[in-house]
């Protein structure tokens, strides 16, 4: 299982970047964390005639905490964000979801743009970055371009990049202070793809009542779907089909149930901030 | 097919050799500089039985390219320890027979390794979890996670009680 | 100080823990070509051309092999290996010999199946050449369910083979039929053990090297004397110019019992080409290319009373074989011989058949048809309890042999053509220290309350029998050398179970010294003119056999010499410290070395009377039959009824494997099967779809257990009953953990949901088959 050959190159700055891709079009791959792309190149599912290794631009190696919003470079490694204690107690949903990412070793290479970029449906970012209302900034030789997630996400493994684009960083607004979050999945094995993953933001209004809600539902469709924050009216929002790992019928019950205890728990922190 | 140079520095080592671009480092290590601890169980970054150290974090080497370890510095298990002078993690895992085969073995040491860097004092619940990247089909890890909890006991001994 | 019984630390492990080994891909033999394979994307199709001119001009391509190539010189393997032996005919065996090709000639019979081999200076060039050779299919109908395929009108996989159907036996002990129709209770059940594959973490690989007339080929095999021999005949050339020998072995668990038409084709080439050539597999090759396993399926009556007590089991069972079943008696017959376990079944009727199908060949792993047959059979006891309404814990009870009963005769024979009597006993008291353990009662008293609470936890039950120590034989040599070692030649294949030390603890009591003082080398037919290997629990029986008949004709010899040298009778000498002494004067004695050099022919020898120079001594061992060990397995799980998640929180196993030469290594053994079999039974899976094609081809989609899946485990090994069928004391250990697991789980899961009384007969245990089984029951 060794990759087909191809071009290499790995400019050092975002502009040698940009000019490459728009000179290769199709022709051309991405590589950042490979932890998605490598196993598709040994496989020999993609085959691409050029690789444009970004790992040189330590210049997109960052992220921060801007007021609410948390900002990632494109070179941010996951690790780097399981690691900020600060990012992880200002967003549940995030410290729930990391440890869920494969393992370790992948975490310690893969990058968080990456894998919004790879657009797998069962992956746990992109469902973040819907739940989150997330934005990608894309650049391209026509220049810099915002991307709401719902509008970035196009089906499986399709996003709204075009030839010679790439995004630098995903911008997530936090969930204000005093809001509960959460992120559960169901995986057959831990570090697995999600069976079907569920993340909720809830906000309490100061009488306890539910003042808002947002869920948002992944691997049950092509993209990661913003629900209906009601676990019978979620359910409704998906529409799963039969694969390897589990029939329609199963994961349309699933999305009940994951909303259901999604909304619940992030229901349940949100009172404990409250106290 | 067109080769390039590639620099790395291997267990403290500059090394040099010439090998296409798409060599992965796995493959670079193994066959251009006779590093054959690392092994190839997958060559989709899943077992883990590929781990090296890049600066000092685990990664899967079958996922990465040689031409991409330029500039950084990469740990083999060659490089943890030596038959003359094994590391304690070594001579962890054979005292609690956390291997039978072996060939997932250099992999997990070194993710046990990065593991009790970060966690001098392991706890079996959270290893299971952190550990989860290596992948056994002989051991069914209970003897792993006794040798990692013994190379914690051996790391925090005083160098000179070390034998 | 005896050196058996003790948990020493392994002799293997230094080169294993510091990545010095050499596994088959780490040797470095210069000019060293390596293969890649053009493999068919078709499960069944005539091949109407393969044009190979474009890859043979690709960059660094050496040569390129296919079917037509090679049709005079290389000759298919035909399986006729596990030809019935006297004794088995009462089981009616009908075998038909199985054929695996070297590379597809006209036909493609699997996806996966080797059709083009292509040589070149590295596997990156050889794979870059082999997507230039172009082949044309012609499609055919391919049989792919075994139920159909055994029909007439279905497709035919191999014209010898009619209607598909391999092999089949029958056994008939007593009168189920007539114990059936009398019955007071019955119930009929319809059981799948799913198909898996063994995935050890080495693939497979051979490397051959060529110098003159003889080729030395390494390769990752359980049975090296088989191979030698099978690519000697294959390839036509006398045994004497094959070596084959293992080198390091990243495991096997059985995929690597087979030879396989690699190990053939790239010694071919190695003679052909005068290189030295490399082959090796990677893992999506492993996924559709090595032997894949179990994929039976059942369907069982029982007869039983209104107390749980089973009169009679009647089974048929169809095995779905692929290609080829190369051991038909293997894994279908061990079903027989395995099924009634622990319980007294005076009735018993089984028919089973080893069908051919367009899909990998299957081969026998880890447990070899018990893991299936204690499936059905827990499934059945776990059945007729919940249909009386019974604990299930009581029924196993009610039906265990009692110890008065022991030795039990089964009435039937074991696939080596003895008779069926356990040398085994203490069923129940086993079973009772099981539950003990487990904390079964405790587990009755607050389950409803847990339930209550939310949380649906559940003890499921298990047991076992495993005959272990099969033949026909196995080898040993031991001798001192010049350097005055002791040095053992086995015909073993060890791949991971510690054999040198084991065998070294045997070795170093027989002569007073260390296990490190031991040397020890198996697995290299050079060495021995006959062995056999390492596979179904064998090893520590038949070698370590071989290896202590080997070590007392040794020490008798080396006595009688010493004696000479030291004018006394070899009555008054004992062995210590590597040196022959005169018992109570250790200072009069003579050393190993000076015994060696006394040996040695020439007018200088000093040699009792009539003995021949030399100080080595070989045996070859032939079991009288199997010798049996037992287990019981409780598992105990937590069910998310609304997701079907099942989390294993506690496997608790006792096991009796006769005398334990190292408890650690047995531990390890136990640990690693029961993992295994958790894999088996919650996520491993070989599918393969409507049109043949393989869909698990990568660990992306064959999930094996990580150490995030590891529950607790509590293994006890019971005093129990040392063997009295082989000189060491020793029963086999290596397959008994996966046995219990997928029956144990199943049973657990039912009782964690026990008021919905869920059906759950089929593996694995996903959450999607857990949650469509509790819908079915309403829940």
């Amino acid at each position: 299982m060794k990759p087909a050959p191809f071009e290499y190159h790995a400019p050092t700055d975002l502009g040698e970047a940009v000019r490459l891709l728009a000179a290769l079009g199709e022709h051309g791959r991405l590589l950042a964390g490979g932890q998605s792309l490598m196993p598709m190149l040994n496989l020999r599912l993609a085959r691409p005639e050029a690789i444009v290794d970004l790992n040189r631009i330590t210049a997109l190696a960052y992220h921060r905490l801007d007021d609410e919003t948390l900002v990632i470079g494109a070179l941010c490694r996951q690790r780097e964000i399981e690691r900020d204690k600060e990012v992880l107690a200002r967003c549940a949903a995030i410290a729930d979801a990391i440890p869920l990412i494969g393992h370790i070793g992948i975490r310690n290479r893969g990058t968080v743009v990456g894998s919004l970029a790879h657009a797998d449906p069962s992956a746990e970012w992109p469902v973040l970055a819907v739940l989150l209302d997330a934005t990608l900034e894309v650049e391209g030789v026509a220049g810099r371009r915002s991307i709401a997630a719902q509008d970035f996400f196009k089906g499986l493994f399709a996003t709204d990049l075009r030839p010679g684009e790439l995004v630098v960083e995903a911008r997530f607004p936090l969930p204000p202070a005093g809001a509960g979050s959460a992120f559960i999945e169901v995986a057959r094995r831990h570090g697995d793809f999600a069976l079907g993953a569920a993340a909720a933001v809830v906000e309490l209004a100061a009488d306890g009542s539910v003042a808002a809600a947002r869920l948002a539902l992944g691997g049950f469709d092509s993209v990661p779907v913003r629900a209906t924050p009601d676990p019978a009216a979620a359910a409704a929002d998906v529409h799963p089909v039969d694969d390897v790992h589990a029939p329609a019928g199963y994961r349309r019950k699933l999305a009940e149930t994951l909303a259901r205890r999604a909304l619940h728990l992030a229901e349940q922190r949100a009172r404990k901030a409250g106290r | 097919m067109k080769e390039v140079d590639v620099r790395l520095t291997v267990n403290g080592r500059e090394c040099t050799a010439r090998c296409e671009p798409r060599t992965t480092l796995a493959d670079f290590l193994r066959g251009h500089l006779g590093l054959t601890g690392t092994h190839l169980g997958c060559e989709h970054g899943v077992c883990g039985a590929c781990t090296v150290l890049l600066d000092g974090a685990t990664a899967r080497s079958c996922l990465m390219l040689a031409v991409q370890g330029q500039g950084h510095e990469v740990t083999t298990i060659e490089g943890l320890g030596t038959p003359e002078n094994p590391h304690p993690l070594m001579r962890a895992f054979s005292e609690m027979h956390g291997l039978q085969c072996g060939f997932c073995t250099p992999g997990f040491i070194l993710s046990a390794h990065e593991y009790l860097r970060e966690n001098p004092r392991p706890d079996r619940q959270a290893m299971r979890k952190d550990l989860s990247g290596n992948i056994c089909r002989c051991t069914g890890y209970v003897k792993i996670f006794a040798a990692v909890e013994r190379a914690a006991e051996l790391m925090a001994e005083p160098e000179a009680a070390r034998s | 100080m005896t050196w058996v019984g003790q948990r020493v630390a392994r002799k293997e492990d230094l080169p294993l823990v510091t990545g010095t080994g050499t596994y088959v891909p780490d040797f470095n033999l210069p000019g060293t070509l390596e293969v890649a394979f053009v493999r068919s994307p078709l499960a069944h199709a005539r091949i109407l051309s393969i044009d190979t001119a474009e890859a043979l001009s690709a960059e660094g391509v050496v040569a390129i092999y296919t079917g037509p190539d090679i049709r005079d010189q290389v000759h298919a393997l035909v399986l006729d290996q596990e030809a019935a032996p006297p004794g088995l005919e009462t089981a009616a065996p009908e075998i038909y010999p199985a054929t695996i090709e070297i590379l597809a000639d006209a036909e493609v019979r699997h996806v996966g199946q080797a059709v083009a081999a292509v040589v070149a200076d590295s596997r990156y060039h050889a794979e870059d050449a082999a997507e230039l050779v172009r082949i044309d299919y012609d499609e055919l109908r391919a049989a792919l369910d075994p139920e159909q395929a055994r029909l007439p009108g279905a497709p035919i996989v191999f014209d010898n083979v009619p209607n598909n159907v391999q092999a089949r036996y029958r056994i008939r002990v007593g009168d189920a039929d007539a114990a059936l129709d009398g019955a007071e209770h019955r119930l009929a059940m319809k059981i799948r053990s799913q198909r898996v594959m063994a995935a050890p973490m080495e693939t497979r690989g051979v490397l051959a090297s060529t110098v003159g007339e003889e080729t030395t080929v390494w390769s990752s095999t359980q049975i090296p004397w088989a191979v030698r021999n099978s690519i000697a005949g294959a390839i036509g050339v006398p045994q004497r110019q094959i070596r084959v020998k293992i080198p390091h072995m990243g495991g096997g668990f059985g995929q690597k019992v087979n030879v396989y038409p690699e190990e053939v084709l790239v010694t071919y080439i190695s003679r052909a080409l005068h290189r030295p050539v490399r082959w090796v597999e990677d893992r999506v090759e492993n996924m559709i290319a090595s032997g894949h396993a179990r994929d039976q399926l059942h369907n069982v009556e029982a007869a039983f009373d209104g107390e749980g007590h089973i009169t009679a089991i009647r089974d048929r069972f169809v095995l779905d074989s692929g290609v080829a079943c190369p051991y038909p008696l293997s894994s279908a017959y061990n079903v027989a011989s395995h099924f009634r376990s622990m319980y007294r079944i005076a009735n018993f009727s089984i028919d089973a058949e080893c069908v051919l199908t367009h899909k990998m060949f299957n081969l026998p792993y880890r447990g070899a048809g018990r893991p299936e047959a204690a499936f059905v059979m827990d499934r059945v006891i776990n059945a007729v309890a919940q249909e009386l309404s019974l604990d299930p814990a009581e029924v196993i009870m009610r039906n265990l042999i009692a110890d008065e009963e022991q030795p039990y005769r089964m009435g039937m024979p074991y696939r080596d053509g003895h008779e069926v009597v356990y040398d085994a006993s203490g069923f129940p008291a086993a079973f009772e220290r099981l539950l003990e353990l487990i904390g079964y009662a405790e587990h009755r008293r607050t389950q409803t309350q847990l339930r209550a609470q939310g949380i649906h936890r559940g003890i499921g039950l298990g047991t076992y029998v495993e005959g272990t120590g099969v033949g026909p034989f196995e080898s040993g040599q031991v001798h001192v050398d010049a350097q005055g070692h002791v040095v053992v030649y086995s015909g073993c294949a060890p791949h991971g179970q510690g054999l040198d030390t084991t065998m070294s603890q045997v070795v170093a009591d027989a002569f007073g010294i260390t296990p490190e003082e031991v040397v020890f080398r198996a697995g290299d037919t050079a060495l021995l003119p006959y062995g056999v290997g390492t596979f179904a629990s064998r090893s520590v029986v038949t070698a370590g056999a071989a290896i202590i008949e080997s070590s007392n004709r040794l020490l008798k010899r080396i006595k009688a010499i010493a004696g000479e040298m030291l004018e006394m009778a070899p009555e008054d000498l004992e062995v210590g410290a590597g040196r022959v002494r005169v018992r109570g004067v250790p200072s009069r004695g003579v050393s190993f070395k000076e015994v060696y050099r006394a040996a040695s022919p020439g007018p200088g020898a000093r040699l009792p009377e009539g003995m021949d120079p030399g100080t080595a001594e070989r045996f070859y061992w032939v079991p009288p039959t199997v010798t049996w060990g037992f287990g019981v397995v409780g598992a105990v799980v937590d069910v998310d009824p609304e997701t079907g998640v099942v989390d294993v929180r506690k496997v608790v196993m006792l096991h009796d494997c006769g005398r334990v030469i190292n408890p650690l290594i047995v531990e390890g053994q136990i640990e690693g099967g029961l993992v295994q079999g958790i894999g088996a039974t919650l996520y491993e899976h070989v599918i393969y779809d409507e049109s043949g094609q393989p869909r698990a081809t990568t660990f992306l989609d064959y999930l094996l257990p990580t150490s995030a899946e590891v529950p607790e485990i509590i293994q006890e090994h019971l005093v129990g009953t040392p063997s009295d069928r082989n000189p060491l004391g020793v029963k086999g250990v290596g397959e008994s953990g996966p046995i219990s697991p997928p029956a144990a789980i199943a049973n657990a899961v039912i009782d964690a949901l026990s008021p919905l009384k869920i059906q759950l007969n089929e593996l694995p245990l996903s959450p999607a088959t857990v949650a469509a089984a509790i819908w079915r029951a309403g829940g």
